[in-house]
């Protein structure tokens, strides 16, 4: 009797809450560090990034109108989901270079920051808006909104855990996003979508794309219809690019240099990092002003 | 016994001139730069002249800074920040801040004359909002200076050190205190550019500033035109650059600091559409409409320039608005009974007139109130353009000036559509009575300030900044403070 | 002239909203404008014609309205060339008084009517008070509104009331309708009241009657005025405006001025369409026209009081 042959998974990205192949038809292979083959990964091309800017703009409209509550409940369903996939993900890991050890202990890192942040969702706007005592007869609050459209380049060397831990403070606030998966380590980021896919995450609010870094970086940064950018790998030269190029729209570019194995990263201005402030003015009427010694 | 009868006697009761006195204020022939406590002549030895746009007469000659002033200044403010500065404790720093608002009442009416001097806009602007809510803002801000680490929770802010601020000319001073009282409060030091057609009320508060005993070098103030504003954008000394003033240069300031690791807050243009709904307060929406555009003679980043009217109403909002316009009194901004003075200056009295033929070449109905102009001076009738396309540049670029297209509309969703298809988002109006439609509005209008049934009110503790190509950063209130703030 | 357009009564109960804020905004306006020297003198003189003399109180006398109608007429004689005020203004018992007093001298005789001040009272009563009043010779009324119909939002009994005193005057006299604003409420009803009394045949719409605390203010002033200008811009009548009580100081009475003038133009910056309803304000006037003429600062011994 023959030995059974294995399914092997095909990997592709996530736009708009499905799974397509790239369109440019084009795969790369990234292997470990013991040479071993992770998988054919889609290698994305400028035309995904852009149907991917679609989706999520597309996405932002219901994502940012939907209750926090709801926001909130959703992302604790992804943790929920994780767990339940907990040994997937340290089987990925490991076959990227983790130990055992290290491989456990980002999967708990990344649903404790997903429990983390979904407490959050209810609770940045309390911490961060303002009622604003002006001096005339009017009522003035400002309050939070989300910026929009948020690519991030995820972090190259914590697929999961870096992916996680800028992706959840960002849709936690209201905006969508497009992330760029880690390029040598794009496993545990294509597992992610599937994670999303099953916790009733609005399509298009998330959407990851594999592929080569120095390909689509400047993509990324000269959107026109992107409104920040989220970068936290430490190469000052690619800063300075994504800089330079996200002039055009004045993009707003947050990069970050936490370790993500500590909870440094934990806080809440990280939300903020993606918000507008909008202030409001309305009059008072004033009683008996009518009355006033004209 | 005299019995007259005067009730058919035709009336025409016009209002007598009221000028301003300039006599009490005290303008010196000749400006120098203000450094580490002292007024410093400009090492080019060049000064250039500054203009009072109501009759085109010199006022005072300016000095011209070039990339050394800004080296010196860059050094008295490093060493005021490492020596004095940093290490007083925060309570001190207020009660300089304190200080310095106090003097600025005192000194009120005379600001308030020099900026409508210099700068052209009305007497009863300069006096009754410019300068008053210049004092206002160091008077919020100095109580913030040693109560900082309750406005960020969990986290340690410190000062970022030396802050290059660059301001533009529609409202000098009051851009000043913006810019320098959260600054300072949060324990910078800073080297300052004014606009260069209106320096004056910028020296003015370095004198009140020596006055005052701030520490030297605590606060410099360089004049000159952008060629200096790019000298301090540059400079490697300078930890934070905050700018207000064109998208345009904006863009050029954080083109030149990307390499760096400058912080920057910019406040740039904007397009703002101001929309009246038919059940709005109609009369109230009228004043706030032309208070929106013709404010401070359109020359404001958040000008409602663009009037959406709902469709049902149009023929009787636009016959208000014109009747309006023609009492709104035009000419010499030191009368206390002038709502429009001078165009700034004569290349933005063209920038504007160009649009003006522009609107005229393109068919769109165009009325002007029928007003006389003084003869010398730069100044442009309020202008309003009806049945204005979307798809035109006067309703898609910023004219920094008092010109209104006007659109019509029909229902809430199209209008929100239209309002927010800009690639500015600073501010935007909205006039109804009705509370959930205003809720609706505010909260999908993508802009950074939003008036309901009011317009162009500004203060210190508000918040104010863009959304998009408006800039980023906001100035004012709890939220002004962490342009300037570090946290570790 | 003008066609009229045929009169459709509006929904009262839509009548424009007024955001009270904004009001007080524009209202502060009028008070920075700074009028000088010969545009000052000219607004003290329009001031005084502009002027309902007014006495409204229990103890009048034919003495002390003999008085007023004579100050009426000789406002201070050692200024020449002042005009009279406009109007004396009365109780209906004594408009024969009044009528005999200023006979010949172009000042009307007003008299308040329809069971003023308060209005609570029958109809067939104010008809009377106001029958009475006309035949003593009174050439205007100035009426008082239900205000306790008001607040029951019975605004059609409102109207047919001033609709029913209206035909009374007919072409004798003008109808002021005094909507008693102190008592009316938010500016929102100070609009809605003026479009139900400019509607229903008003030709002047009036503050206050002076006989509760809340009198005139810039504010409400301002609120009516938008609603003469409103009817105006529909139908191309005029409606007079005459804001009573409070008014004390020529400052104040040329800010009033210079609201008529920005809001409704020129036209109406005659005693034809605008009046103050007050008593001491002429002194003010007075004073400071002589402040005026001669330079110094006045006292109140060189003027006559009444």
């Amino acid at each position: 009797m023959s030995e059974r042959i294995n399914i092997l998974k095909t990997y592709k990205i996530y736009i708009g809450g499905s799974f397509p192949r790239t369109e440019s038809g084009r795969f790369y292979n990234p292997i470990n560090s013991k040479k071993a083959s992770l998988g054919n990964f889609c290698l994305s091309s400028r035309k995904d990034f852009r149907n991917a800017v679609v989706a999520a703009r597309k996405a932002f409209g219901d994502w940012s109108d939907r209750t926090a509550y709801n926001r909130s409940q959703i992302l604790y369903r992804m943790a929920e989901v994780l767990e339940g996939r907990r040994d997937q993900f340290i089987a990925e890991l490991i076959l990227q270079d983790s130990s055992k050890k290290e491989a456990e202990k980002e999967v708990n890192l990344s649903i404790d920051r997903l429990v983390y942040f979904a407490g959050w969702c209810d609770k940045y706007q309390q911490i961060f808006s303002s009622v604003n005592p002006v001096a005339s007869s009017h009522f003035n609050f400002s309050a939070l909104e989300p910026t929009g459209v948020v690519a991030i380049v995820a972090n190259q060397e914590s697929s999961l855990l870096g992916l996680v831990s800028y992706m959840a403070p960002i849709i936690a606030g209201g905006n969508t996003c497009v992330i760029l998966a880690s390029e040598n380590k794009p496993f545990c980021a294509i597992s992610f979508a599937e994670v999303l896919n099953a916790s009733d995450l609005p399509g298009g609010v998330v959407n990851i794309l594999t592929g080569k870094k120095p390909e689509l970086l400047s993509q990324m940064a000269s959107h026109m219809d992107v409104n920040a950018l989220c970068y936290s790998d430490a190469i000052q030269e690619e800063l300075i690019q994504i800089r330079e190029l996200s002039i055009d729209n004045l993009k707003r570019v947050r990069s970050y240099k936490y370790d993500l194995s500590l909870t440094d990263v934990e806080h809440p201005y990280i939300i903020n990092d993606y918000q507008e402030v909008k202030t409001t003015w309305h009059p008072i009427e004033v009683i008996g002003a009518s009355k006033s010694a004209y | 016994m005299s019995k007259k009868k005067i009730e058919t006697e035709k009336i025409s009761w016009e209002y007598a001139a009221a000028p301003e006195s300039a006599s009490h204020i005290d303008i010196k022939e000749k400006y120098d730069h203000f450094i580490d406590g002292k007024f410093e002549k400009p090492s080019s030895g060049k000064y250039f002249d500054s203009i009072n746009p109501a009759t085109e007469q010199k006022i005072a000659s300016i000095a011209e800074g070039n990339s050394k002033d800004v080296e010196k200044a860059v050094i008295a403010a490093r060493n005021a920040y490492d020596n004095v500065w940093l290490v007083m404790p925060a309570s001190e720093r207020a009660k300089y801040l304190f200080r310095i608002a106090r003097l600025i009442q005192e000194k009120a009416r005379e600001f308030a004359v020099i900026e409508s001097l210099d700068g052209g806009k009305p007497i009863r602007e300069s006096r009754d909002i410019d300068i008053p809510l210049a004092a206002a803002h160091f008077f919020y801000y100095a109580g913030w200076a040693d109560k900082l680490e309750y406005a960020f929770p969990n986290r340690k802010p410190t000062a970022l050190g030396v802050v290059g601020q660059i301001i533009p000319w529609n409202f000098p001073l009051l851009m000043a205190a913006w810019k320098i009282a959260p600054a300072l409060a949060c324990g910078n030091t800073v080297v300052l550019k004014p606009a260069e057609t209106t320096s004056l009320t910028a020296l003015k508060l370095a004198e009140l500033i020596q006055e005052s005993g701030l520490p030297d070098g605590v606060v410099n103030i360089i004049t000159g035109d952008g060629k200096v504003g790019a000298e301090i954008v540059g400079h490697k000394g300078i930890d934070k650059i905050a700018f207000t003033g064109s998208t345009e240069v904006g863009k050029i300031i954080q083109k030149t600091v990307a390499r760096t690791e400058k912080k920057v807050t910019l406040e740039l243009g904007g397009k703002a559409a101001n929309i009246v709904f038919e059940d709005a307060p109609i009369d109230q929406a009228v004043e706030g409409i032309i208070n929106g555009i013709y404010f401070n003679q359109g020359h404001v980043c958040c000008a409602g320039s663009r009037l959406f009217v709902q469709e049902s109403i149009k023929e009787i909002f636009i016959k208000k608005l014109k009747d309006r316009m023609e009492t709104l009194i035009i000419g010499n901004p030191l009368d206390k009974n002038t709502d429009i003075g001078a165009i700034n200056s004569k290349s933005q009295l063209e920038t504007i007139q160009g649009y003006i033929d522009l609107g005229k070449r393109e068919g769109f109905e165009l009325f002007q109130s029928s007003c006389k102009l003084p003869k010398e001076g730069y100044f442009i009738k309020p202008t309003l353009f009806s049945d204005v396309a979307q798809s035109s540049r006067l309703a898609k670029e910023e004219i920094f000036g008092p010109v209104l297209a006007v659109q019509t509309f029909r229902t809430v969703d199209e209008v929100i559509e239209k309002a927010n298809n800009t690639p500015y988002g600073l501010s935007a109006g909205v006039w109804t009575d009705k509370g959930s439609k205003i809720f609706n509005l505010t909260s999908r209008l993508r802009a950074g300030v939003v008036w309901a049934n009011t317009y162009n009110k500004f203060d210190p503790t508000s918040p104010f900044g863009g959304y998009k190509e408006s800039g980023f950063g906001r100035e004012g209130g709890i939220h002004g403070l962490s342009a300037y703030l570090k946290f570790d | 002239m003008k066609l009229k357009k045929s009169l459709i009564i509006p929904d009262f109960t839509k009548s424009p909203s007024i955001d009270q804020v904004g009001i007080i905004e524009r209202a502060t306006r009028f008070q920075t404008r700074s009028i000088k020297n010969e545009s000052k003198i000219q607004a003290l003189k329009m001031v005084l014609s502009m002027i309902d003399l007014t006495t409204l109180e229990g103890k009048d006398t034919i003495g002390k309205v003999n008085q007023m109608c004579y100050k009426a007429q000789h406002l201070h004689d050692e200024y020449a060339g002042l005009p009279t005020v406009a109007a004396v203004c009365v109780y209906p018992s004594m408009v024969g008084i009044a009528k005999a007093a200023v006979k010949g001298s172009g000042v009307k005789v007003a008299s308040v009517s329809t069971a003023f001040p308060s209005g609570q009272a029958p109809l067939s009563t104010k008809l009377d008070d106001t029958k009475f009043a006309l035949d003593q010779g009174a050439d205007e009324i100035d009426m008082v509104i239900s205000r306790g119909k008001y607040h029951q939002g019975e605004y059609n009994f409102v109207f047919d009331e001033i609709a029913e005193i209206k035909a009374l005057c007919g072409a004798q006299a003008r109808l002021k309708v005094i909507l008693e604003t102190g008592e009316i409420g938010t500016l929102d009803d100070v609009r809605r009241a003026s479009d139900i009394a400019i509607y229903a045949g008003a030709d002047f719409i009036k503050t206050s009657t002076g006989k509760i605390g809340s009198a005139a203010s810039i504010p409400v002033t301002l609120t009516m005025l938008y609603a003469i200008k409103d009817y105006y811009h529909k139908t191309g009548n005029m409606i007079g405006m005459k804001p009573a009580g409070g008014i004390s100081t020529s400052k104040l009475a040329i800010h009033y001025l210079v609201m008529v003038k920005e809001i409704l133009g020129d036209a109406w910056l005659s005693n034809k369409w605008f009046r103050f309803g007050a008593s001491s304000l002429a002194n003010d006037v007075l004073l400071q026209l002589e402040k005026q003429r001669t330079g110094n600062y006045q006292s109140k011994d060189y003027i006559s009081i009444d």
